[in-house]
């Protein structure tokens, strides 16, 4: 199909056609995060009902799957409301803030050998810089917004955002150590070989720390204090309705999916098989693209979110805190010694 | 030794993946929803719903007009007036009034009366679109008594040994 577009686009001057390649290609990108989110929302809602001995929505369309498009189109037609004193201009453009970052992250982000928007060398990097932008957002919605309550829940999204940053980039740092290189696709090719071949053996600390910041980095349960609908009603976007409370709503969703999709290419091996290095199997799930395996290991963090969600009470400022600085950045850099040793002895499969 | 035995504990999350473990074993346990309009839960002979004023069964109203419901009643929701009746100059109420939003369907007036004339159905999914349609006059109520005499007739049947 891309071939026959790119005869296409051919006949077309050089920058015009360049030009609508790379928005078809956006297109191909953000309509299905868009979906996904529409449907993690839905998913979450009966993740969480079933955890809790219910069904969930199952009400609209058959078995309740229609249930986030009349969700969307509540929010579509309801009245946006600007609070009086409230700065209109960064009210507006802060959720603005959140969500193009979120959704600019996916740009590098591969889902098949080859398969990926711009191939840039430093991609994490890209990622790490465009994902912090987000919180800004958090923080200009907070203050905009001219409420105590939302004022006091930006500013523990930013200082927990911060916090947490921290830990991340060290465990990224680890990954980079192992796998020599920024780009993404060059740290999934690193992992190939076997299921034992994949990162998540020698830095499974790193793993599990990356994951647990990533949680908190997108503000969600265990880690909510941000919203804390308990002390502070929602945190940040009290003030927010309709649309732009929707947008908020977009972007954190898109980032649990790229957080989650994140660790599977980054420890789980991206689009590897799993079944790769054993005789039979290999085989057998050869047919099998690797962006199905990609959103398979993809879709158990996302359940994981959703499982954590349902299961832990919301952790205390403090609590976060001490995780976050006494515990989390200690491993890290003790374990980034652990791999520079590992990589400097060569130590296989993974690092020779 | 128990120190360092719970701080490895802390370490390797002992404690969250055992709750994770918990919510694991609910997510796929048996769901307890009542699907409610298409299903519906059994109701006891002795619900206390929506009321109903009775009468005998050759069609004479039972209340006599003592007004021990109105006396007994906790949310004073019951307002009766009485007078001998046109034709046989028999005691009977002129007005006979259950303020829906005042009941607080405690079940004292249908206890209180002595000849069984107003009761609690087991009737509870009922509404009110205008504004005064919750004041439930003697016409309404005997309405209601009329058209459900036969579940109100099982259920205090049903309900009879136990009283």
């Amino acid at each position: 199909m891309l071939d026959a577009m790119n005869e296409l686009l051919a006949g077309l001057p050089e920058p015009a056609g360049y030009l609508i390649l790379t928005v078809a290609k956006i297109l191909a990108i953000v309509l299905p995060i868009m979906i996904g989110v529409a449907y993690l929302t839905f998913a979450e809602r009966k993740v969480i009902g079933y955890i809790q001995v219910r069904v969930g929505p199952n009400r609209v369309g058959p078995r309740g799957w229609l249930q986030p498009i009349a969700d969307g189109v509540k929010l579509l037609f309801k009245e946006t409301i600007v609070p009086t004193n409230a700065n209109k201009f960064l009210f507006i453009i802060a959720p603005v803030l959140t969500f193009a970052p979120s959704i600019a992250a996916w740009a590098v982000v591969p889902f098949d050998d080859g398969l990926v928007l711009t191939d840039v060398d430093a991609g994490l990097l890209y990622i790490l810089a465009i994902t912090s932008v987000g919180v800004y957002g958090v923080i200009i919605a907070g203050w905009a917004s001219n409420s105590k309550y939302a004022l006091l829940g930006a500013l523990r999204s930013a200082a927990q955002i911060v916090s947490y940053e921290i830990a991340m980039g060290f465990a990224l740092v680890g990954v980079i150590l192992a796998a020599g290189s920024l780009n993404l696709t060059t740290i999934v090719e690193g992992q190939s070989g076997s299921i034992l071949h994949w990162y998540w053996l020698p830095l499974l600390p790193l793993f599990v720390i990356y994951f647990i910041s990533g949680v908190a980095e997108t503000n969600r349960a265990p880690f909510d204090v941000a919203e804390g609908e308990s002390e502070i009603v929602a945190g940040f976007h009290v003030e927010y309705s309709a649309m732009t409370f929707s947008v908020f709503f977009l972007a954190e969703y898109a980032n649990m999916i790229l957080v989650s999709l994140l660790t599977a290419l980054m420890f789980l091996g991206g689009w590897l098989s799993p079944f790769q290095g054993i005789p039979v199997l290999e085989d057998l799930f050869e047919p099998v693209p690797g962006i199905v395996w990609l959103l398979l290991k993809a879709g158990f963090f996302l359940f994981l979110y959703l499982w954590f969600r349902a299961t832990f009470p919301r952790y205390r400022y403090d609590q976060i805190m001490r995780l976050g600085w006494k515990v989390f950045i200690p491993i890290t850099i003790v374990w980034l010694l652990v791999v520079g040793v590992g990589v400097v002895a060569g130590i296989g499969p993974w690092f020779d | 030794m128990n120190k360092i035995v719970a701080y490895l504990k802390s370490l390797l999350l002992w404690e969250l993946i055992q709750g994770l473990r918990l919510t694991g074993k609910y997510l796929f346990s048996k769901k307890i929803t009542v699907q409610y309009p298409d299903e519906k839960t059994p109701l006891s002979p002795r619900f206390r719903g929506l009321h109903a004023l009775r009468r005998y069964p050759n069609g004479e109203e039972r209340c006599i007009a003592c007004k021990l419901c109105e006396a007994v009643c906790p949310a004073l929701a019951i307002t009766i007036e009485a007078g001998p009746r046109q034709d046989d100059g028999t005691r009977r109420t002129t007005r006979y009034e259950i303020d829906l939003f005042k009941c607080i369907f405690c079940g004292f007036c249908e206890e209180s009366c002595p000849v069984d004339s107003i009761v609690e159905t087991d009737i509870f999914e009922y509404h009110f679109e205008q504004r005064g349609e919750q004041i439930m006059d003697k016409q309404k109520l005997l309405a209601i008594g009329d058209k459900y005499e036969e579940r109100i007739a099982r259920n205090r049947m049903l309900d009879a040994k136990y009283r």
